[in-house]
């Protein structure tokens, strides 16, 4: 077990900049996701970690020893990482206790020990009854599984995840990430988890790296992410946050600031320091928007669309000021509006996003 | 309306019966005369033609050797392909696409013109050797021709095939079960030996068997280097028995290309034994493996392969060359006894090997253009069919190919010695029988382009067809013979190309009047006179590099895989 240190790393393809300019420290023992819509460099990083791709700048070090820089890569074999990958990659010509068994028998470790650990491993994952088995044989979940012992029996210093529940359904999903988390409480494994799901990065993760387009837009605990986004794309890209235009009225006191919002006046959570400024950021989510009865402070818009989900529906509200900018909120039952309907709406509270802080 | 579906239901049968019936005549009835012939001789059942069969000494030396150099060739073009195919796939050595043509062009190259040119680099005729002051003295014999020999150029002329389907299989290795077992700490050499040769055992065993079935029936290659030192293999022995004998020998040919047949069997129910035993199947995709750095080991191994493709290719084909231009035998070859007078001679004068180069361009063009048009109703039936029975379809159109050439050229013989019942039109001893033969066995090279272009093409472009109105045929005739038109069509060069210098069948087929480019190099070279031999060699082989490189021209219409040596 090791902590991960990445330093400025960058990548370039030809032109293309896979990677630009990210830096990460992943503390000994901690469970970081790494979080991004496709093609923002997540797995690009993953595999620069485990060996499989060269650093154009910047370096890595895994528990203290430098292992990429652009001038030196320490091969995949020789880091001592764990990969557990999207598609399993299991090998179908080897048994289940042969797949477990691979990284000790190259290491050379004799059969007698070997055979207690496989056994360990398959106990840790509870799959001691599919030693014999074929990789074909299993399920998505219990491929999944023999994967995480084969990656465990080494006793890597680090433990990739590459999208590990992207291939499974809905419902393996949710006993899976039970099972990653149970697993981690126990081993107390340095993990370094990649998905594009927020939901699992949420469930899982002490901290998560948030990236985009190549670049690291924020590095915080989930609650953080959720609460005070960094940038407009963390805001927006975590639970459908809204961005909002604003103007701050007063300086912050107390961890709060007046601003104005669509017309309307309002106390919104803000960084020490902030000052009055033209042109600022909210963001807000769905549960701080609400209906206003009567002339109170708000915004009139139109409703464009309303959604039934069971229990509230999901409406869709167009203000007047700015046709363009689309909120949503939800409205618990007894539902009442419907599209093309006019209504006032007002924020309740908000974060105001910092200023100049990524894109 | 239900006049209309009659009439597509119609269509749907006159194209089954047009495919059954072609099946019928070209792959089922050729092997079911065949059979008869040994089982049933005469219309009774007997064992006779076997047990004379048995009893003979020749038979069981000549498949002794066929066994022999079935399983030499086979192991060293295993060996050879095998590697290259590693070299090419998963490590980063450059000039690929230019090294890969040069090695598989041994394969599009006759077996017989392979030998040919390679018998011209040893021995003391040899002009190469002449010219260095190198050749052995006269009355040497030619160390090629030995058993030895034939294993090394079976080995050459099929290591290609090897590579080129293992090269398939390592394209489909999903980049992930590599660095798996990097990242549990495998090295480069632990990681090719534990899962990816393990993991191409399916692709591997696949092309033994095909190398081994393809080596069993060689006939060029032991009949140019095995007949001079009388070591005899059942091909060249059924080629000397069929020549001493004519039709009486029949029978007894018969039997032994029934043999030739059930040791090519052994071989493919070998195969699906051992692939069969173990788990290899892959099931993810994903993009295929990383190439290894070599380092400083990069530069070494490019000269290697470079080195390789000058002995299996370049002296060769020197060798050839030079000999073509000898002005005769034991005249030594320098720039001012070279002579075009071997061209001269072979093109305008000799009036049987003028005769060939017509006959040999028709009856491939011919070939090749009627597998075209029946390759696309077939593999539609194939690729896009129902039935069950489409497998059973699949082997019956592989089988006259699958099967070793001298089988089908017997079957063939036995079919057409009589005049054929009803119409009592006589194709034995006319070039009509080799193009029979040749229909039947190489329509499978267009069948198979064609069904792999079927399954690269989106099926709904033909349900759009259908919902619009479109029959059958018309659908076939404006929809998806443009669509599938280029990879049959690919095919069809591919058999133009085997066909033009095909010896096996037509050796055995042939009669005066109906010679092949083919028969005529092995008449010239069996009469001594190898420098006409070596200038009709090369006058092919030039043109096969031409259809080639016009092949290549339209490339990138075709499906993927389809022209062999484009990597």
């Amino acid at each position: 077990m090791a902590g991960l240190s990445i330093q400025n790393v960058t990548k370039t393809f030809g032109t293309a900049k896979a990677l630009d300019d990210v830096s990460i420290e992943v503390a000994d023992g901690e469970f970081l996701a790494v979080l991004g819509p496709s093609g923002c460099g997540k797995t690009t990083l993953l595999r620069m970690i485990a060996g499989f791709e060269t650093v154009s700048g910047g370096k890595i070090d895994i528990g203290g020893r430098e292992v990429s820089t652009p001038q030196m890569n320490i091969s995949p074999e020789k880091r001592r990482v764990g990969i557990v990958f999207q598609n399993y990659a299991l090998w179908p010509h080897m048994s289940v206790e042969e797949n477990i068994g691979y990284s000790l028998k190259v290491a050379g470790v004799s059969k007698a020990e070997r055979e207690a650990r496989v056994t360990a491993a398959l106990e840790l994952v509870n799959m001691q009854q599919y030693g014999d088995r074929r990789p074909a044989n299993l399920s998505g979940g219990q491929r999944q599984r023999v994967a995480l012992a084969r990656c465990l029996v080494a006793e890597p210093r680090l433990v990739l995840f590459d999208e590990p529940l992207a291939n499974l359904d809905v419902h393996l999903r949710a006993s899976m990430e039970d099972e990653f988390a149970d697993f981690h409480k126990r081993t107390g494994t340095t993990i370094l988890y990649i998905t594009h799901d927020q939901a699992e990065a949420m469930a899982l993760a002490d901290r998560i790296a948030v990236m985009d387009h190549g670049r690291l837009m924020q590095l915080a605990t989930p609650r953080e992410l959720y609460h005070e986004p960094a940038n407009e794309m963390v805001a927006s890209f975590i639970s459908q946050g809204m961005v909002l235009p604003a103007d701050v009225e007063t300086a912050e006191k107390g961890g709060e600031c007046k601003v104005t919002v669509l017309g309307q006046e309002l106390v919104v959570r803000c960084r020490k320091g902030e000052k009055p400024r033209k042109n600022a950021r909210i963001c807000c989510r769905a549960s701080q928007i609400e209906a206003v009865k009567g002339k109170g402070a708000g915004f009139d818009g139109t409703i464009t669309r309303a959604v039934y989900r069971g229990g509230s529906a999901r409406v869709e509200f167009e203000p007047e000021a700015a046709p363009n900018l689309g909120l949503h909120f939800d409205q618990p039952d007894p539902v009442s509006f419907e599209a093309g309907q006019r209504t006032r709406l007002r924020i309740t509270s908000g974060w105001l996003i910092p200023a100049g802080e990524g894109a | 309306m239900s006049a209309t579906r009659k009439e597509r239901q119609g269509q749907e049968l006159a194209l089954t019966t047009m495919i059954v019936a072609l099946i019928v005549i070209f792959s089922l009835l050729p092997m079911a005369r065949l059979l008869q012939e040994v089982i049933l001789p005469g219309g009774s059942l007997s064992v006779d033609v076997i047990y004379k069969g048995l009893v003979s000494n020749t038979t069981w030396v000549a498949t002794w050797n066929t066994i022999a150099v079935g399983l030499g060739g086979t192991l060293f073009a295993l060996v050879l392909g095998v590697a290259v195919a590693i070299l090419v796939s998963i490590t980063d050595v450059r000039q690929r696409q230019a090294f890969v043509l040069c090695f598989v062009t041994p394969l599009m190259i006759a077996p017989q013109v392979t030998a040919l040119a390679w018998l011209q680099l040893f021995g003391p005729s040899s002009p190469l050797l002449n010219m260095l002051g190198m050749a052995p003295p006269l009355g040497t014999r030619n160390p090629l021709y030995s058993p030895e020999g034939i294993v090394f150029l079976l080995g050459i002329q099929y290591a290609p095939l090897v590579f080129l389907i293992v090269r398939a299989g390592m394209r489909k290795l999903p980049r992930e079960l590599v660095e798996a077992a990097q990242s549990s700490g495998a090295g480069w050499a632990r990681v090719l030996f534990t899962i990816i040769l393990p993991l191409m055992t399916p692709s591997i065993v696949g092309a033994a068997a095909l190398t081994f079935v393809s080596c069993v029936g060689n006939f060029g290659i032991p009949a140019f280097l095995g007949i001079p030192a009388n070591y005899l293999v059942l091909p060249t022995l059924i080629y000397q028995r069929l020549a001493g004998g004519g039709p009486a020998v029949l029978s007894e040919v018969a039997f032994l290309s029934v043999l030739i047949g059930i040791i090519a069997m052994i071989g493919i129910v070998l195969q699906d034994r051992l692939s069969s035993r173990r788990d290899f199947r892959i099931t993810s995709t994903s993009l295929s493996v990383t190439p290894y750095e070599l380092g400083r080991w990069r530069v070494p191994m490019e000269i290697g392969m470079w080195v390789l493709i000058a002995i299996i290719l370049v002296l060769p084909l020197v060798g050839l060359v030079l000999t073509s231009l000898v002005r005769g035998y034991g005249v030594t070859l320098s720039a001012d006894t070279a002579t075009l007078e071997n061209y001269r001679f072979v093109i305008f004068e000799h009036v049987a090997a003028r005769r060939a180069f017509l006959n040999s361009m028709y009856l491939s063009a011919a070939a090749a253009v009627f597998a075209v048009f029946v390759a696309i109703p077939l593999g539609y039936v194939i690729a896009w069919g129902k039935n069950r029975w489409i497998k059973m379809l699949n082997l019956a159109v592989e089988l006259p190919y699958a099967l070793p050439g001298v089988v089908l050229a017997i079957a063939s013989l036995l079919l057409f010695l009589k005049p054929m019942p009803i119409t009592g039109i006589q194709i034995y001893n006319t070039v009509w029988i080799i193009l029979y033969a040749y229909l039947a066995r190489f329509l499978v090279l267009a069948v198979r382009p064609t069904v792999t272009g079927y399954f690269q093409l989106d099926r709904a472009l033909e349900e759009a067809a259908q919902v619009a109105g479109a029959g059958l045929f018309t659908r076939l005739r404006t929809i998806i013979f443009p669509l599938i038109a280029p990879a049959a069509m690919a095919g069809g060069l591919l058999i133009f190309m085997t066909a033009l210098c095909e010896l096996t069948v037509s050796a055995l087929l042939w009669s005066s009047g109906s010679e092949t480019i083919g028969v005529v190099i092995f008449s010239f070279e069996q009469g001594g006179d190898s420098k006409y031999a070596a200038a009709v060699s090369a006058i092919m082989v030039a043109t096969t590099f031409l259809l080639m490189l016009l092949a290549s021209l339209f490339a990138n219409k075709l499906p993927d895989g389809v022209l062999p040596w484009r990597d």
